[in-house]
């Protein structure tokens, strides 16, 4: 028996949302203005649903811990942004991209949130072009398309290789709008700490001042939680330094059930790990597959001859080079989806053929600049071949790229139901940072999708139908006891801190726990590493609070504090990623058991046991989580082994 | 217009108008001094007619007014921008990111300056002011040219000249919006060519009638 | 082929916004070539942490180049002395064994420091919100390939639109001006059909706005084109100038 409803709209799967647009409550104007809604996060999402509540007429509080809203990690997508417009006329529809996402996700997503998704993504691209963002077009004036992986079609949208961030500077191009027209105040530099929770429902939350170290407090009526996705559990990832899982920790926490946690993206094209300082790992984007090629030796001594640089990529012969991507998946080749990409590149290195350091694999356009010519590949890519040249200082013009996966994205998150409210009432999720539209593998181009789609055209319904009856709830003030007592917890939290005066730094403990993720929670997943892990992390979380050293005082600009706060809770999220991952025995998407592969080492999915959303509840420090199942419903589609070859 | 015309970029647009007027100028009055080598007479009698003329008493009027407000709005801008960087950097290398002259406008425009004052002492207020009628404005010019110091610095200040229209002639154009990309090299080797031709025609006058003088 | 650094570090320190900075040398050794300019950094903390004394604080996030977070004026150049790239781009391959390295913040009036190498950019999210946007709400917009835009235009405009607003332009002026941050805004929405329409007010308002917040103004010496890391042309500039000239010009 579960306690989980997810709300889904009556009536077949096209007419869902309709239905729910059609019914669902709304505030009406002058009420609005009594309503405020705290927003935390100013990626695709968060800055999209400010700027769009904001028009509404409601008052909304944006918070960021980055000097600007600008800077939101949105930013840094590169490749593009699906839609079913079926510009290219190549056989796309709404159903088709409803498809593509859950195929690609394999069948772990829910399939009502996922349509909409698909329904809603031609407004987007409307929207988009409206506020401005210079999307790709050909010569006749027409918006232009690029293939993606995990779909037949070309239905990505781009802004050459910064489509991220055009989308969120046109995201926040119209918060900005907002901000001056004084429907949304602007908070910079704060660290969300925690929620207020009154009466059951989210009522506000505390905030640190990054700059003066001050606490303070926000009251609103309900609150948006829009701070993406917690791969930095990893260390090692694509994300920004600063991106972190606190506040959906936080409201993990306060109520609202994880979902899915181990289900985490390693996308196929990053920059290779290349020293022991290294502090991110750098994407090149998907898109490259459209053009690019990937391939290793065929032979081993040729690979120890180019590990030992004895021999360039150039001088192997076509027919001793292995193209293993359209060797194994000849059907989708080089866009297969970013799970298969990934773990195809590792069974290559761990097999020994391996280039670079040995963890790496080749990403070649010689054949595209044959074909196209090196002006139309410099058009397409050049930002991403001249940002691969500063790092590596090698010519990606004339010599292959190398790379290696690397973790990229979290498809878990804040479990929500239909209305994207979390098990909190009042609370909502939106973007990566809920679990709700990706299933165990996001497909490329798609986040940027998700993030615009919740923030613009979902959220303003649905938490309209939430508000409608809190219009007479009257502003709580900030002394409410809750507010008192929240406040009270975290100083005590960061007193503690301070006051443990250890040995080691905030990052030393960061990369240790980033090296357990990656050894048994990455690519490959057992049970005996599993649980090996599940002793690791605690003992690493003791030391950390017995050892931590935080220079500095609280009352000034502290990074370290500041990342002392997020790794404590990453030291959380990770055993709850490494307790879901056992838990979940069968392979799926991003998330491979090696227990369970099929003979040429494919993903082997159970859905008689595990086709569930698998939701869980906190009970308290070191008491084991409690875990939910959602049940996952599969009407307008079948399941099916996936298959790319 | 007070909104415009105290806007950063208003002032740069009275300093781009100005600036035209006076390039303009300077064509002018080079080519009254190549009348220098035709012969005594046309340069008298060109040079009478630009200090005596009715219509050129006006228009001197319009000329000093030009400098008038270049200057002065050279040094509110300049004292503006400065303003807006109250502490400085301890270690500057610009010299990878812009040319020195576009950097140096206020350093080369005041030597220019000085060197106007000294020329309007030494010229223009004796043809036109003078007590005594001068008898022949040519043979003024040929005399100061005998003097090897005054002809030394008359031709250091046309080098500096030279590198404040370098900067100026495409810096006008670009103020006043009249550029794109494409334009953006066109102006700059335009520029250099009339800072060029300018430059090299009064410094050649000059160096000329000094070589004529040591003969 | 991996080799090593040995630095000296000459950081700006400063407590606090009002607190008096100074510098401070810093000796680092081992540092491979292969490493960032801000992993370097990390490393010295790391160090400094260590050592029981305050880390520096400098900004930065994403670390590829994109969100413009990172800053630092290094030795005498706003990201450093590589070209078209911000300072978590900048590799140690650049610098020599042995050399000493000055590391100070952006320096402009509207960028007061907050701590050390900290600015604080707010500035230019005010330039943004005085009509650096196109006033469509979300919902009721037309289909997108209802607007035809030619690909060069759309080419221009989104040469403009790679603006990170990360502040090396106003950095690298000797005037602190920030013309090429407003004119890329201005350039990127004027070059495309539907931001036309608000062309006009949007130039004056975005000048009034960079004017009252206390930068300094253009003298086109193009600095701050040769240290953009997006190499935003001053072609941009040109042309907010033109539009600003013209909508003063309508009234």
């Amino acid at each position: 028996m579960t306690i989980l409803n997810s709300k889904i709209p009556e009536g077949p799967i096209s007419e869902k949302w309709s239905n729910f647009k059609a019914h669902c409550n709304l505030v009406n104007p002058a009420n609005k203005r009594k309503i405020d809604i705290i927003v935390i996060g100013t990626g695709l999402a968060g800055a999209s649903a400010a700027a769009s509540l904001g028009e509404l007429g409601f008052n909304v509080k944006i918070f960021c811990y980055q000097d600007s809203p600008r800077r939101a990690h949105s930013i840094a997508a590169q490749g593009g942004i699906n839609a079913a417009k079926n510009y290219q006329n190549d056989g796309d529809s709404v159903f088709r991209l409803f498809y593509d996402t859950v195929k690609g996700g394999d069948y772990r997503a829910r399939e009502a949130n996922v349509y909409r998704l698909a329904e809603v993504s031609n407004n987007i691209i409307d929207q988009c072009v409206a506020q401005g963002v210079p999307f790709a077009r050909d010569y006749g004036g027409l918006l232009d398309n690029r293939s993606f992986g995990g779909a037949q079609v070309s239905r990505t949208f781009y802004a050459r290789g910064q489509t991220g961030q055009q989308l969120l500077l046109g995201a926040y191009s119209s918060l900005s709008r907002q901000i001056a027209s004084k429907t949304v105040a602007m908070y910079e530099r704060r660290d969300v700490l925690d929620i207020v929770v009154i009466d059951g429902k989210a009522r506000g939350i505390i905030a640190r001042n990054l700059v003066t170290g001050e606490l303070e407090r926000h009251f609103g009526h309900a609150v948006v939680i829009a701070t993406g996705g917690y791969v930095n559990a990893f260390y090692l990832s694509t994300n920004a330094m600063g991106s972190n899982g606190s506040v959906n920790w936080q409201a993990y926490k306060r109520g609202a059930f994880f979902a899915n946690p181990c289900f985490t993206q390693i996308h196929p094209t990053c920059i290779p790990v290349h020293g022991d300082y290294q502090s991110k790992l750098t994407l090149m984007s998907e898109s490259l597959r459209n053009d690019g090629r990937i391939w290793v030796p065929k032979n081993k001594e040729d690979v120890e001859k180019i590990r030992a640089k004895k021999l360039s990529p150039s001088d192997i012969k076509e027919e001793d080079r292995d193209y293993y991507l359209e060797r194994r998946y000849p059907a989708f080749g080089n866009l297969v989806p970013r799970d298969v990409a990934s773990r195809a590149a590792k069974e290559r290195c761990d097999a020994g053929f391996g280039v670079g350091t040995g963890l790496a694999v080749f990403l070649d356009f010689a054949d595209a600049i044959k074909r196209l010519g090196k002006a139309a590949v410099e058009e397409k890519y050049g930002n991403l071949f001249q940002m691969y040249e500063k790092i590596n200082d090698e010519n990606p013009y004339e010599t292959p790229m190398m790379i290696y996966p690397a973790a990229h994205y979290t498809m878990g998150g804040i479990w929500v139901d239909y209305n994207l409210m979390t098990t909190v009432p009042g609370l909502f999720a939106l973007g990566e940072c809920n679990f709700s539209d990706h299933g165990a593998n996001r497909l490329g181009a798609s986040a940027l999708m998700q993030g615009l789609a919740d923030g613009y055209f979902v959220i303003p319904y649905t938490i309209s139908d939430y508000l409608a009856d809190q219009i007479r709830v009257p502003r709580i003030s900030t002394e409410a006891k809750e507010f008192i007592e929240t406040e009270k917890q975290i100083k005590e939290k960061i007193n503690k801190l301070f006051s443990i005066k250890g040995k080691r730094s905030v990052d030393s403990f960061h990369k240790e726990l980033g090296k357990i993720m990656w050894e048994y929670c990455g690519m490959g997943r057992n049970e005996a590493g599993l649980k090996k892990a599940l002793e690791l992390i605690p003992a690493l979380r003791k030391e950390f609070w017995s050892d931590v050293k935080i220079p500095g005082e609280n009352n000034e600009y502290n990074n370290e504090l500041e990342k002392a706060t997020r790794v404590a809770d990453f030291l959380e999220i990770g055993e709850l990623m490494v307790r879901d991952a056992l838990n979940r025995n069968e392979s799926c998407g991003g998330h491979f058991r090696e227990e369970m592969q099929t003979e040429d080492g494919e993903a082997k999915r159970d859905d008689v046991n595990f086709a569930y959303v698998a939701a869980w509840q906190y009970n308290g420090e070191n008491a084991e989580p409690t875990l939910h199942k959602e049940q996952l419903k599969f009407e307008a589609i079948e399941m099916k082994q996936r298959n790319y070859k | 217009m007070a909104p415009f015309i105290n806007s950063s970029i208003g002032k740069k647009v009275i300093m781009s108008l100005t600036g035209i007027f006076l390039l303009v100028f300077l064509v002018v009055h080079l080519g009254i001094n190549m009348l220098l080598f035709v012969s005594e007479d046309v340069f008298n009698a060109a040079s009478h007619f630009m200090a005596k003329n009715p219509v050129m008493f006006v228009l001197q009027h319009v000329l000093a007014l030009g400098f008038i407000i270049h200057i002065i709005y050279s040094l509110i801008t300049s004292y503006l921008n400065m303003k807006a960087r109250p502490i400085g950097y301890a270690v500057i290398d610009r010299s990878k990111s812009s040319s020195w002259e576009s950097r140096n406008m206020l350093i080369t425009g005041s030597l220019v300056f000085s060197f106007l004052v000294l020329h309007l002492i030494n010229y223009f207020f004796k043809m036109k002011f003078g007590d005594v009628e001068i008898e022949s404005d040519f043979v003024l010019v040929t005399d100061l040219f005998g003097v090897w110091y005054y002809t030394a610095i008359y031709i250091v200040s046309f080098i500096l000249l030279y590198l404040h229209l370098n900067h100026a002639f495409q810096s006008a154009f670009q103020t006043l919006g009249l550029n794109n990309s494409k334009w953006l090299k066109r102006w700059k080797v335009i520029g250099t060519i009339y800072a060029l031709i300018i430059c090299l025609g009064f410094i050649s006058i000059a160096a000329c009638f000094f070589a004529r003088s040591i003969v | 082929m991996i080799s090593t650094l040995n630095l000296t570090l000459k950081i700006w320190r400063q407590a606090a916004p009002k607190a008096k900075g100074k510098f401070e040398s810093y000796h680092i050794s081992g540092i491979s070539t292969d490493c960032s300019f801000l992993e370097m950094l990390d490393i010295l903390n790391e160090k400094l942490i260590n050592e029981g004394k305050e880390p520096v604080a400098f900004d930065h996030d994403c670390r590829e180049g994109i969100c413009g977070m990172c800053s630092l004026y290094i030795n005498g150049r706003p990201h450093g002395p590589d070209d078209d790239i911000t300072t978590c781009q900048l590799h140690m391959r650049k610098f020599k064994d042995g050399a000493t390295i000055t590391i100070e913040p952006w320096r402009a009036g509207p960028f007061p420091v907050i701590k050390d190498l900290i600015v604080d950019r707010k500035a230019f999210d005010k330039i943004i919100q005085s009509g650096g946007f196109i006033s469509a709400n979300t919902g009721g917009t037309q289909d997108a390939n209802a607007i035809l835009i030619a690909h060069d235009d759309c080419e221009e405009s989104m040469d403009a639109a790679a603006c990170i607003g990360c502040g090396a332009c106003v950095a690298a002026c000797k005037n602190s001006s920030a013309m090429l941050f407003v004119s890329a805004k201005v350039s990127h929405l004027a070059k495309l059909p539907q931001g036309k329409v608000e062309a006009t007010k949007r130039a004056k308002a975005m000048v009034a706005m960079m004017d009252e917040l206390g930068f300094g103004g253009c003298t086109n010496t193009a600095a701050c084109e040769a240290e953009c890391p997006k190499s935003i042309s001053i072609s941009h500039i040109a042309r907010l100038n033109r539009e600003y000239l013209c909508a003063n010009l309508m009234d």
